[in-house]
């Protein structure tokens, strides 16, 4: 019964977006006070209508019900709670309604905080977000309804890929989700912008938000998931140029392009044309993603089950939203005039050469994903394009961007001059020098490290230097204090942002100072590694819920202290019939101890240890990043006050 | 099909890597030096992993190819010609610069081109379309065309 | 209009071009939806390095018991096209193919087998369970010659003509449709 409730609901949640639809398209055409009125309600209740379906299908996960075949396929009674929960999502049919949940709530979200925006504006965002949601929907009901029933049940589930059962990558596709779909209402601005002809400061500041929560999701959805890869995977890789994982990247590439440029519409209006396109473009992105990961058409280890029929119907989607998308900016994007005029050594210069070198980046791992696929339609060739392509092609255009991190917030709008932010820069710029020298000195000949540190000290001391300068530090120290608490939001968040990324270059930098070994060591034996004595004690016998587990003991030792005792696992799951490694990590926050058990043989165990150092910084960093965006975002000033060069718009938009 | 499912089930997935620790070579050095030629081939099993993240049999197998030629004294282009050889293109992960690829290699180069030919149109059509006000903030040249354009532009 | 601005026919193809991108991005996906559909475009088959090119040297061991002889880089070059066949008795894709390479064996198809990775009582089990269809026969425990031939899991079949040149390969079971559609009309091409 409630598995049908939830179908339902479904047709519903499909019947209702389809009446947003029409209601705000044609009340925004026509005018019409009364039809653009009923669709924030119509949202509401799409909203309330997809949550329910949610509900239902977690409700047969919960209590197991082997009647679903979506359970059946998925889960298994033994599994934890937390992974029945998860489990909802962590499938192909689950995951699509968990996408138009967050979709719907998005939706929710601007009918219920938008009351400021223009009437029009805000009926013609919610039809496009809802005609959005029709697609998905439809795509759902038709070709992967998670509620079809299986007759007569199986006693039992077929339990979930033992690898997924992790509290980390529980939550990594819900934040995921929130960024893709976060860009889907960028999306449905700069849609609704095409089709009123009309880009100017309001719309910039009603875009950045969206924009940077999106990417802020993002950022935290792409940090968990590379952060689970490095402790269950367990060879301490963090990041591996995968397919799935460049399809996420890219809208976040797009989408960090996207809210630099919402800044330079917001201050100046100008790059209208080109933000409305960024817009278009992030939310595209998130849609090949979704293309990829699910069509079968790329060769990864993520990927869903692949089915070309599913594939059909998304590039179907794929080609109505994004075509559609582009095709109204090839005719309207004429329309929009631009009125800040800057010289090139501004900040909207330095914005826009952020633009182009992220883009850039962006177009690097786009072709770089699909390159061995239409090489291989195109030209009959199989290349594999993997972690030494990216690595080399990209750090020439992440050098230059990692230089205007520092250069750019130090520069005054309309037109600046170089060589004062040199002058404010000075001591950031010799810190790099410096760091760079010092670990050439400790480590020897290790350049890439070594640009890595001097990369992570320009960046986070210009943050630094851009706050100090704000603030006036060093002329006026004593004011500096008020100064700083009357400093806005956005200013706080774009310096902690940008000495996020400092903190995550770092991580990545010590990273590539890491050391490992592989080793057979008996019960009482030990074996050093980056001067820390590791002793094996014993290699027991262990349980848990779903698996059965041999456990090692081994003491870290520096010297005779005892550091700390990890116990890394190996875990066999009857049900999946899998093994896994379960790493034993220690960390300090200087560097993490990894330690990885393999087989037993000749009395003894292989040991595979891992010194790290920085690592937690990697994921810290992006912590960092996201943070920035939170506090950005909680500028009131984005939301409320009108941008200081055209404070005629702002008064206006009441 | 059935062989892929199997292969990929029990041969690989995400790697549990923990090798054989006799395989090392005895020497840092030269253990470095296959690692670092690992890293460039692909685990043809697996999905985007390299044999030196691959716990699968022909990861193995390989692995263990590149340490005896790197010990018996192999240049690494040598090592990496052998593989090649064998395995063709798709073992590479570094793709290489060839016709077929390049397009790939040009990327970064063509978006940073394209994207600056961009920028200096865009910057044309507002120094063309720009609002009078701002002329102070113009440069002679900018303001001379404008005042040239001043008359009639309106697009 | 002055030179300097670009002309309104050169901005609006500029604004076309992300429209013409997508179409042709989106033509080539669909291409590749059709052929994954139809079997001509399959994202994870990899070609041979080999095609075209003469067949590594080998020389292998005997199966012991199996009573045939064993198998070297000499015995693939003759007066007609021979199929070379790697599988194991761990593998299970290798079961499904077998009625297959007992079929060409009875057809007079010479069937040459490599046992790949296999304790040789395990293969011989394996032979004597589901029937020999070898003419000749090598044991190769450690794979080296496997990697010389590109191999990257069982089954795998090449196709050697006479003059011991790999013309095809075929990665994974081979079903009746690939004998009868593929392997049947090039045994008579190359004869």
């Amino acid at each position: 019964m409630i598995p049908e409730l939830g179908h339902f609901a479904l047709a519903l949640a499909l019947a209702l977006a389809m009446a947003q639809v029409v209601t705000g398209l044609v009340g925004a055409h026509r005018a019409d006070a009364r039809l653009m009125g009923a669709t924030g309600p119509l949202a509401a209740g799409v909203l309330v209508a997809v949550a329910s379906a949610f509900a239902c299908l977690m409700w047969a996960y919960v209590v197991n019900d082997t009647t679903v075949m979506n359970v059946v396929q998925n889960s298994h009674s033994a599994k934890p709670l937390l992974y029945k929960l998860s489990g909802t999502w962590g499938n192909h049919e689950g995951s699509m309604v968990l996408w138009v949940l967050i979709l719907a709530l998005c939706g929710g979200a601007v009918a219920g905080f938008g009351g400021n925006l223009p009437s029009a504006l805000q009926a013609r965002v919610l039809a496009i977000l809802a005609l959005v949601a029709v697609g998905f929907l439809g795509f759902i009901l038709g070709t992967s309804n998670p509620f079809d029933r299986i007759w007569p049940p199986p006693l039992e589930g077929q339990g979930l890929n033992p690898i997924l059962q992790d509290p980390g990558l529980a939550f990594h596709p819900p934040l995921l989700y929130l960024g893709y779909v976060g860009f889907a209402v960028t999306y449905a601005f700069a849609v609704a912008a095409l089709i009123e002809g009309r880009v100017d400061a309001a719309w910039g500041r009603w875009v950045r938000p969206w924009a940077l929560a999106a990417w802020s999701f993002l950022t935290l959805g792409i940090a968990l998931g590379s952060w689970w890869a490095y402790y269950e995977l367990g060879w301490g890789g963090y990041w591996f140029w995968d397919p799935v994982e460049n399809a996420s990247l890219m809208p976040w590439l797009a989408g960090c392009a996207l809210l630099h440029s919402a800044i330079v519409v917001e201050k100046r209006e100008a790059l209208k044309t080109w933000t409305v396109f960024l817009s278009l473009l992030a939310f595209g992105m998130s849609l090949l993603g979704t293309f990829l990961v699910r069509s079968g058409v790329l060769n990864s280890v993520h990927a869903f089950a692949n089915d070309p029929e599913r594939g059909t119907v998304i590039l179907i989607l794929l080609a109505l939203y994004i075509g559609g998308g582009f095709l109204l900016f090839a005719w309207r994007a004429q329309a929009m005039l631009p009125t800040g005029v800057f010289a090139p050594v501004s900040r909207e210069g330095a914005l826009v050469l952020n633009n182009l070198l992220l883009c850039s980046i962006a177009a690097v791992v786009l072709v770089g994903t699909l390159y061995p696929m239409f090489a291989d339609l195109v030209l009959g060739e199989k290349f594999s394009v993997g972690p030494p392509f990216f690595n080399t092609a990209i750090l020439p255009l992440a050098a230059p961007l990692i230089g205007a991190m520092g250069f750019g917030p130090m520069l005054a709008w309309k037109r600046a001059k170089l060589f004062p932010a040199l002058q404010r820069l000075w001591w950031a710029a010799l810190l790099g020098l410096g760091a760079f020298a010092l670990c050439l000195m400790l480590e020897g000949q290790r350049v890439g490290p070594a640009l890595g540190f001097a990369a992570a000290a320009w960046i986070i001391a210009a943050a630094a230097a851009d706050i100090a300068d704000r603030i006036a530090l060093f002329s006026r120290p004593r004011a500096a204090w008020s100064r700083a608490l009357g400093l806005p939001r956005a200013a706080w968040g774009g310096a902690v942002a940008h000495a996020g990324m400092g903190v995550m270059i770092l991580g990545l930098a010590g990273m590539g100072l890491a050391v490992d070994k592989l080793q057979l060591v008996k019960p009482g034996e030990s074996t050093r590694l980056a001067g820390l004595d590791y002793r094996l004690v014993r290699v027991v016998d262990a349980t848990g819920p779903n698996f059965t587990a041999r456990r090692a003991t081994v003491e870290v030792r520096d010297g005779t202290r005892l550091v700390t005792v990890l116990e890394p696992e190996r875990r066999s799951f009857p049900v999946a019939r899998m093994t896994t490694t379960e790493a034993a990590i220690h960390t300090n926050w200087l560097k993490d101890l990894y330690l990885v058990l393999g087989d037993e043989r000749d009395g003894g165990a292989v040991l595979r240890i891992h010194n790290n150092p920085l690592a937690p910084w990697i994921w810290l960093g992006a912590a960092i990043m996201a943070l920035g965006g939170g506090i950005s975002l909680s500028d009131r000033r984005m939301r409320v006050s009108a941008p200081a060069a055209k404070p005629a718009l702002g008064s206006a938009r009441a | 099909m059935i062989r892929w499912l199997f292969l990929l089930l029990l041969a690989c997935g995400p790697a549990w890597a923990v090798n054989d620790p006799a395989d090392q070579l005895p020497d840092a050095r030269l253990e470095e030096r296959a690692r670092v030629i690992g890293r460039e081939l692909r685990c043809m099993v697996c999905q985007n992993q390299s044999i030196e993240d691959s716990d699968a049999d022909l990861a193995r197998d390989l692995r263990r190819i590149v340490r005896e030629q790197v010990a018996a004294g192999k240049s690494d282009t040598a090592v990496t010609d052998f593989v090649h050889q064998r395995y063709g293109d798709f073992v590479l992960l570094r793709p290489p610069l060839k016709l077929a690829t390049a397009l790939l290699w040009a990327t970064p180069a063509v978006a940073l081109l394209g994207g600056l030919l961009l920028i200096r149109g865009m910057r044309r059509r507002r120094a063309a379309d720009a609002a009078p006000e701002s002329a102070e903030e113009l440069s002679a040249t900018e303001r001379a065309r404008l005042a040239k354009l001043a008359g009639g532009h309106n697009e | 209009m002055s030179e300097a601005v670009p002309s309104p026919w050169r901005r609006r193809s500029l604004l076309l071009a992300p429209v013409a991108v997508a179409a042709v991005a989106g033509t080539g996906f669909y291409a590749m939806l059709r052929g994954m559909g139809t079997g001509t475009y399959d994202p994870r088959g990899v070609p041979s390095a080999l095609l075209g090119k003469p067949a590594p040297d080998f020389s292998l061991p005997a199966l012991e018991g199996a009573e045939r002889p064993a198998l070297g880089g000499t015995d693939l070059r003759g007066d007609r096209p021979v199929l070379l066949n790697f599988f194991a008795s761990w593998c299970v894709p290798c079961v499904i193919e077998h009625p297959q390479l007992m079929t060409m064996m009875r057809d007079g198809v010479a069937v040459l087998g490599i046992a790949y990775k296999d304790k040789p009582e395990d293969s011989l089990g394996f032979l004597r369970r589901h029937g020999n269809p070898f003419a000749k026969l090598g044991v190769d425990q450690p794979g080296r010659v496997a990697i010389d031939y590109g191999l990257y899991g069982v089954p795998e079949t090449y196709l050697v003509d006479k003059g011991g040149v790999v013309r095809w390969r075929w990665a994974g079971p081979i079903t009746p449709e690939i004998l009868a559609q593929q392997i049947t009309p090039l045994l008579k091409r190359f004869a």
